[in-house]
């Protein structure tokens, strides 16, 4: 593995955060200190700032591009990403077009992560029908497809205009578009990104990370059959951090669990014991604790899957603000430095 | 005594998790999902080393035993006749999202199983495997101890087939626990205290003898 090569993410979904009180803070000042938190994160040495797309009550971001661009505009070096953007429920064409332009802005630093999603409120919002949900994804994403590669669009889908020839702009001529597939569980949509030949991040939100190990293989496997290149494969996951193992698992137990919880009670399961939880933080997915704890757990997990990117989910459940600031502080200074470190003396 | 052959009908989450598990404890596994079997041969191949992709039509009727790890709305895509006098493991939910909001799968007359029962009506169907989330069912399984295994629960209406299914729970790493009728399935279904469950044996005890005092209210 080349230590160097490692790509270091920072993800959220922009759960608002809460102020003293307990209070939400309102949607424009969480929207306005997401980007000064991506402005942060390159500042500590974050090579990739993902945000995802949502349309609940408890996120700001339902248009994660616009903060990117704004972001563009006062960073130089940083990726800027979405995890995930919800294609099924988006138009491809506009969504092209709005990465071009972010990928003008930034200097060819966009990345999009196409991906189906794991709430479904899109669907509703925008007037479709979940019963389409495997057959919007993959027609959408052949189209999307065709747009990034460039050059005249010829389309015929049930969900998407009929092109003939049809020219897309703006152009990239500069950078070709970032394009990367976040999966959850689902074995065939790692087949797929294998088969559109996009790098793969997998979201591992539970359990023994491990278990995945072979889904890479699956990737890599698939990527040779349909004739394409092997591309990165990485992977995000919760997690937070504070200055020591006590602070952070506190806080971890107030924010991660109950939000958890919550999605638990909607789809109809029981709450996360106690046991569960130190579980997840011990040998799942939940990266909780000190920087050290932190960097060699991550390290431990980089070099047993064998990935090349971590993206660490930060700040979930309305965190007060300058808890959201100490994961991103501790994690570009003093882990990313440290599983670097941990990782080449493994060597 | 060889092994009889798993079918799993569905290959998701669910179905390669039970998959890997029947593997592990050495059973002849074929997975198939509702395509060619082409389409998932690769899955199955380095996801469950030792198990075959089929078609479903195939794989019914090779297969001594069949599991049910498909959308609860799909179910009836499979031709029931196909399953005549085979036993059925139920591992199916409801899932809104998934299964959509315009039918109805169980109601106080009949729990989902039940009516999963009635369609395979020449068929035994036993309820397991639904209530524990997949990466539970990996990471809890502890096929080389007895000690400290969690308890996956089973309803269902014939005594044999109950055994044979305690016997492949008890395969898999896990301890069965035998909750009653099919009827008593209900317990099981999303949105109950019990859904979503990795227990021991002690405190699922106890939960089931709560959950089936809450269903005779
Ligand atoms: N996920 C869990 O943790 C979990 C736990 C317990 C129980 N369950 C239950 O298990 C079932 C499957 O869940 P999942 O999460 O595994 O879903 P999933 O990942 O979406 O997989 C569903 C599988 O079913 C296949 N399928 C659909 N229609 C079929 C048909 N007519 N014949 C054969 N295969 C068919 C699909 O194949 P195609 O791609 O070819 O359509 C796919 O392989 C659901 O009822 C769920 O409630 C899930």
């Amino acid at each position: 593995m080349d230590v160097n090569q490692l790509k270091f993410g920072l993800d959220t979904f922009g759960d608002v955060a809460v102020d003293h009180s307990g209070k939400q803070i309102s949607y424009e000042e969480s929207i306005r200190n997401i980007a000064k938190e991506g402005q942060l994160a390159e500042e500590v040495g974050v090579d990739v700032f993902a945000l995802g797309e949502h349309h609940r009550k408890e996120y700001s971001i339902s248009s994660p591009e616009i903060i990117l661009a704004a972001l563009a505009s006062v960073t130089e070096r940083i990726t800027l990403g979405t995890a995930v953007t919800v294609l099924s429920s988006d138009d491809p064409i506009r969504l092209y077009q709005r990465f071009a332009t972010l990928n003008a802005l930034s200097n060819g630093r966009s990345q999009v992560m196409i991906g189906r999603g794991s709430f479904t409120e899109s669907f509703e919002l925008f007037g479709y029908d979940l019963k389409d949900y495997n057959e919007l994804f993959e027609e959408k994403v052949a189209l999307f497809d065709k747009l990034v590669k460039g050059g005249p669009v010829t389309s015929n889908g049930r969900f998407t205009p009929h092109l003939e020839n049809m020219e897309v702009y703006p152009k990239m001529t500069e950078k070709k578009l970032d394009v990367q597939v976040g999966v959850g569980g689902t074995p065939e949509s790692v087949v797929r990104a294998a088969r559109y030949g996009y790098p793969l991040m997998l979201a591992i939100i539970g359990g023994n990370p491990i278990r995945f190990k072979p889904y890479i293989e699956l990737y890599k496997q698939s990527a040779k059959k349909f004739g394409n290149p092997i591309q990165p494969v990485g992977m995000h996951s919760h997690g937070v951090i504070a200055e020591t193992d006590e602070e952070a698992i506190e806080r971890a137990w107030k924010y991660i669990v109950p939000a958890m919880n919550k999605i638990g009670l909607e789809r109809g399961w029981g709450p996360m014991s106690r046991e569960a939880f130190e579980n997840e933080i011990e040998n799942g997915s939940f990266y909780v604790g000190s920087p050290e704890t932190v960097a060699k757990r991550m390290a431990k997990v980089i070099k047993e899957m064998g990935i090349e990117r971590f993206d660490l989910v930060y700040g979930i459940n309305g965190q007060r603000q300058e808890e959201r600031f100490q994961t991103i502080e501790l994690f570009g200074k003093e882990v990313i430095p440290r599983v670097k470190e941990i990782l080449k003396e493994g060597n | 005594m060889t092994k009889p052959m798993i079918g799993i009908l569905g290959a998701g989450k669910l179905g390669i998790s039970l998959g890997q598990l029947a593997r592990q404890a050495d059973y002849p596994v074929g997975i198939a999902a509702s395509g060619p079997a082409e389409k998932i041969e690769l899955t199955v191949e380095i996801l469950v080393p030792g198990a075959k992709a089929y078609t479903s039509e195939e794989l019914i009727q090779i297969a001594d035993i069949i599991i049910l790890a498909v959308p609860l709305s799909k179910y009836q895509q499979i031709d029931s006749l196909l399953l005549q006098d085979k036993l059925v493991i139920d591992a199916m939910n409801y899932w809104w999202e998934v299964d959509g909001t315009d039918q109805v799968f169980s109601d106080k007359e009949l729990s989902s199983s039940e009516r999963v029962q009635q369609y395979f009506e020449k068929s035994i169907v036993v309820k397991a495997f639904n209530h524990i989330g997949y990466h539970d069912l990996v990471d809890h399984a502890k096929q080389g101890t007895k000690e400290n295994r969690k308890a996956l629960l089973i309803a269902g209406d014939d005594k044999k087939s109950i055994d044979q299914v305690e016997k492949i729970v008890d395969d898999f790493g896990f301890i069965p626990l035998n909750i009653g009728q099919l009827k008593n399935g209900v317990i099981l279904e999303t949105g109950r205290p019990l859904f979503g469950a990795s227990l021991g044996l002690e405190e699922s005890k106890e939960m089931v003898k709560r959950s089936l005092e809450e269903i005779r209210k």
